[in-house]
Parts: C-alpha cells; structure tokens; sequence
C-alpha cells in the first residue's frame, strides 16, 4: 500500500517525459525547416503588434489628421516621420490602421478556426462512431456546402445573415467546417477498429470517453495541420468579403476594408493601396510557411523522407 | 467504365437536391417578409399581398412549395430577376461565355507555367531553381488576388499604359456575339484591331484569376513527380539505358499526371471564387460580378438561381474531371 504514491508519481513523471521528448522531437523536426522558423517568427511579431496594438500603434485607428490628407510614407517626397507608411484620404495614419487591423485579422483566424474545428471534430467523430442513417445524412449535407464554392457559399451566408465581422466569421466558418469533418471522420473510421479502442472498450469505456480520450488524441495531428491551414485561409477569405463590402464595415481597419475604401485612390496614391495587401499577404505567407514545417513535423507520412 | 461514370451521376442526386433545398431555403430566411422579397416591392395593401402570396404558392404546405420549386428548376424555370424582369437562366447565359473564356485561358495559363515549372524543380531537386519556385509558389497561394490585381492595374494600366482598366473589349467595336468569346467573335467580325483590344483586356484579369491554381499545379506537381521519380520503373527505365527525356517524359510523366489532374479539378471551385474577385476588379461581365452586383441590389431571385446554376456546373465540370481520371487511371476505372 506504502508502494502505491510512488508509483504513480513515477508513472506520471514517465509520462511526462515522454511528452518532453515528443516536443523535442517535434522542435528538431520543424526546426529544420528554415522557412517554418521565420513564418513563425513573422507569426509572433504580429501576435505581438496585435496584442499591444494599443500601445505600440502611433495613433488610434479612427483619429483624422484633416491637415495631412494622402501623406505618401517617409521616404517620399513630402512625407513625414510623423506618419511613417502615409496617411489615407481622410488623413488617417495607415500603419496604425495596420497594426489594429492585424488584431481584426488574427481574431478571425481564431474565431473561425474554434468555430469550425470544434464542430468539425464533434460532427466528424459521432458520424464515424454511430454511422448508419446519420452518417449519411451528414456527410451527404458537408457534400452540399462543398458542392458550392466556398466564396459564393459564404457570399450567400452574408446576404442571410446581414453584412458585418461576425457574420463574416459565422459564414466562413461554415464554409470550413466540411473539411474538418472529413477528416475526423476518416479518422474516426481507422481508429476505431485498433486493438487498443477494443482493449478500452473491453475495459469498460463508454461512448463518449472512448471518443473523447482513446479515437480524438489520435485524429489531431490532421487536424492541427489542416487548423493552421484554414487559418490562413479564413484571413484571407474575411479579407476578401471585406474587399467586396460584405465583411467588416468602414470605419473598421479591416485589411480588406481598407483595400476596398483605397480601391478610387489607385491612381493617386500608391501606398493607400499597397500597404494593406502587402500586410495580407505577408501574414498569411508566414502562417501558410509556419503550416508546412508543422505538417512535416507532425504527420510522418507526409514527412519528407 | 459506364458504370464508374454512373456511380457518380447518382452520388450527385442527392447533393443536387441538397443544393436546391438550400436555395429554397435562402430566400425564406432572409430578413424581411420573403412574399415581398420575391414581388420586389415595398408597401402593398392587402389584397394584393394575398393574391402574391397565392401567385408565389406560399399559401400552400411548404413540402409542396418545394416540390412546386423543384418541378419548375428541372423544367427550366429559374423565376425573373426582380430589377430586369428578365428570366434568372436566360441572364445567367448571357454572362457565362465571358467567366468561362476567362476561366479557360486562367487554367490553360496556370497549367503552361505550373507543369514544366514543378517538373523541373523535381528533377533538379535541392537546386536553386527549385528553391525559388517553392518560395514564388508559396507566395502565390498566399496571394490575396483583389490586391494583386490592383497592384497589376497599378503598374501595367496606370504607369505603363500598356493594358485597359475594365471590360472585355473597347467600346470602338461593334460586333454580333456568335460564340459569346470576345476573343472569338472579334476573329470572326474581321473587324481590324479587335481581336488585340480583345487581347489586351483579357491579360490582366488571366494573370489574376491564374495566380493561386499555377501555384498549386506547380507544388503538385513537383511532389508528384519526386514520388514517381522514386519509383522502381523509373530506375529500371533508367538501367535500361534511356535517355533522360524519355524516362521523365515518358514513364514518370504519365504517372505523376494522374495525381496533376486530380490537381487541377479541384481547382474549379478555386476558380470560380476567383473569378467573383477578379471580375469585381476589371468589372468583367461574367457570372461572379453578377452575383456580387445581384446581392448588392438585393435581387434575391437571382442569387437563388446563381447559386444553383453554378453549382450544377461546377459538378458538371467535376464530372468531366472524373471521367478524364478514369481514362488516364486504370486502377479507379475498375475499382470504382
């Protein structure tokens, strides 16, 4: 009886041994990759400016310089330090705007990643567990939002629900969703038939433990690819329904946006319309970077040999 | 192979189906009274609202207003669109040629640079080249196209002044549309000049709309062809004393090809999102503008159809991709 706290601590220190050096595993693996490490570094450089956007922005977001309408940035003729990427066309620092909107930018990808991942794995699970009637039913219905592509589906999920951030992340996540329940699915439908699913099964394990702590730590590593991916994605798909006036509304410093609003400004002023795509672009290079090194890490199949 | 092709009509049905209880659905959930919604108009007394509602059928059980819409889609009825009055399918085919002469020349674009990009970058693996490629194809399907379109209208139509902001062609030509291509009909309308302005506007937008699938074709295809290239028949070809064009060509291309059409058939959904942008951008007269315009003008009747016939296309196009996989794979031909 004395034995047994002794036991059990060395049981849990193994197993958290064992965690460690999966992750130092993993870190050997993804930092192998040159192009992971900087998106990752990018990554976090832009969690940083969006989590102090209040303290590290020059200005607030909203603040109208009516003197310094159309300000080109510093290194240009009649730009000034003071507003170091220009101004837009009604006198508001861009890189403040920028630097507020990555905030927007990376709560979407949050949002809708929570949205569609937790549906995902809770619909994609049970369909691969229960099967018969249900499965069909489900799967047929994720064949239906992936019959439609994915910009015209939520498009149409906007025009329902009204325009608007929200809206936006509810229709994109929608859109997502299908993918995630795919693979849990397929998942769910390897796994199940393991020895060591029976083995928990035999010793007791009902429905909702056996899925929730022998099948799902099994589906993640797919799952956490494919969120990395779709995260990326989401940016750039509320960007583009920003763009076409169906996501987030003026005034809000959305990349997408503040594209749109620039878009009679092309000729006139190049920065207005430069500098909230390159922001874009640069986040979702970095994460879609920061995806691969994962994917190579996580999944040894796609592992390069 | 009949049967292959038949296995996938029939998982089609129900997916069809379920694109059009969707449809439905949409212009009953929409905010506002949808008897009015459908009518187009604001204040009505209320006779008239009745006899709308009773010209609609939405005084009957909604199995059978389903059942009503369903009978008059197969039967070609797709309504009118509430601001031309014009019926939804006869709009919708007027602007399809102009999305599919883009689409076309997109994916014709993608796959001429993709291809032989990623099958180079395969066989010099670890090269210089190859580096480059994964990192240009990497940014490319990170691209937000609505900015880069804008960028490209920036320098080539702005600064430049080699290509034209918007629409298909300049407004000096005049000609019957025969095909519904520009770049056809200006041919045949012998017309001087047209077939260049023709050109000339179709560039950008092509450039645009072929960004994110050339970037997927060329990893793919990389990926496929390092796969196949390490396969035993390509060893043995290589034994055998054949010449490096031939094996790469002949017996590693035909290979990793069945995974690139896969590829490029999954690009149809791509496509047809990038067209709503980039038609947005160059105001190109297709089916994606239409759309957004339609959304915008609240012209519900018109995103209920859209939405249905784009759909049956794009499986449509999916089928055709299917039926091209079964013929240059064996192994799913008999399989499936």
């Amino acid at each position: 009886m004395s034995q047994a706290p002794s036991e059990t601590r060395t049981a849990s220190q193994a197993s958290r041994d064992a965690r460690l050096r999966a992750l130092a595993e993993f870190w050997y693996y993804f930092s192998e990759n040159k192009g992971a490490v900087a998106g990752m570094i990018f990554v976090i450089i832009i969690v940083i400016a969006a989590l102090g956007a209040d303290w590290i922005a020059p200005y607030a977001p909203q603040t109208q310089f009516r003197d310094n309408i159309l300000q080109p940035p510093f290194w240009q003729n009649g730009g000034s330090t003071a507003f170091l990427l220009g101004t837009d066309p009604i006198g508001r620092d861009i890189l403040s705007r920028l630097i507020h909107g990555a905030r927007l930018s990376l709560f979407v990808g949050c949002i809708v990643i929570v949205l569609s991942l937790t549906s995902g794995i809770l619909l994609g699970i049970t369909a691969g567990y229960i099967r018969g009637a249900y499965e069909v039913l489900l799967m047929r219905v994720m064949d239906v939002i992936l019959a439609v592509p994915s910009l015209l589906m939520a498009l149409v999920l906007v025009a329902i629900l009204g325009p608007g951030l929200e809206n936006a992340m509810i229709a994109i996540a929608v859109t997502f969703t299908p993918h995630f329940v795919r693979l849990t699915r397929a998942r769910t439908l390897a796994e199940i038939k393991r020895d060591y699913v029976t083995a928990s099964r035999v010793a007791g394990a009902g429905s909702i433990r056996l899925m929730a702590t022998a099948i799902l730590p099994n589906c993640m590593a797919p799952l956490i690819v494919q969120a990395t991916l779709s995260f990326s994605s989401a940016i750039l798909d509320a960007a583009a329904l920003g763009f076409l006036g169906m996501g987030a509304q003026p005034p809000t410093p959305e990349w997408g946006t503040m594209l749109a609003e620039a878009r009679e400004f092309i000729t006139r002023a190049w920065w207005v319309v430069t500098f909230p795509g390159l922001a874009i672009l640069l986040t979702v290079l970095a994460i879609n970077l920061m995806g691969d090194g994962l994917r190579d890490a996580l999944d040894p199949k796609m592992k390069r040999s | 192979m009949i049967r292959f092709i038949l296995n996938k009509l029939a998982l089609l049905v129900p997916t069809f189906l379920g694109i059009t209880l969707v449809a439905f659905v949409f212009i009953r959930l929409l905010p506002g009274d949808p008897i009015l919604l459908m009518a187009g108009e604001r204040a009505v007394s209320p006779e008239r609202y009745a006899m709308l509602a009773k010209q609609f059928g939405f005084d009957r059980p909604l199995l059978e207003q389903y059942w009503h819409y369903l009978s008059s889609l197969l039967q070609g009825d797709f309504g009118n669109s509430f601001v031309t009055k014009q019926p939804v399918t006869e709009e919708f085919f007027a602007r399809f040629p102009a999305t599919l002469e883009l689409s076309l020349f997109a994916i014709l674009l993608a796959v001429i640079i993709g291809l032989p990009a990623g099958i180079v970058a395969a066989v010099k693996r670890g090269s210089l080249f190859d580096h480059g490629l994964m990192g240009i194809s990497l940014a490319g399907y990170s691209m937000p196209i609505f900015w880069w379109g804008l960028l490209l209208i920036m320098l080539f139509s702005g600064t430049l002044g080699w290509t034209p902001v918007s629409g298909r062609i300049s407004v000096m030509y005049f000609f019957d549309t025969v095909t519904g291509f520009m770049t056809i009909d200006a041919l045949l309308s012998g017309e001087k000049g047209a077939f260049s302005s023709a050109l000339h506007h179709l560039v950008l937008p092509t450039v645009v709309l072929a960004t994110i699938p050339m970037a997927v074709i060329a990893r793919q295809t990389r990926s496929a062809m390092l796969e196949v290239l390490s396969e035993d028949y390509v060893r043995t070809a290589r034994a055998k004393g054949l010449g490096p064009f031939r094996v790469v060509g002949l017996h590693a291309l035909r290979n990793a090809l069945i995974t690139v059409v896969t590829v490029i058939g999954l690009q149809i959904g791509v496509l047809v999102a990038g067209a709503i942008l980039t038609e947005s951008i160059f105001s190109w007269p297709g089916i994606g503008k239409w759309m957004v315009d339609s959304i915008f003008r609240r012209d519900y009747q018109v995103v209920q159809g859209g939405l249905v016939l784009i759909a049956a296309a794009v499986m449509l196009v999916n089928l055709v991709v299917d039926f091209l996989y079964g013929l240059i794979n064996p192994r799913i031909r008999h399989t499936g």
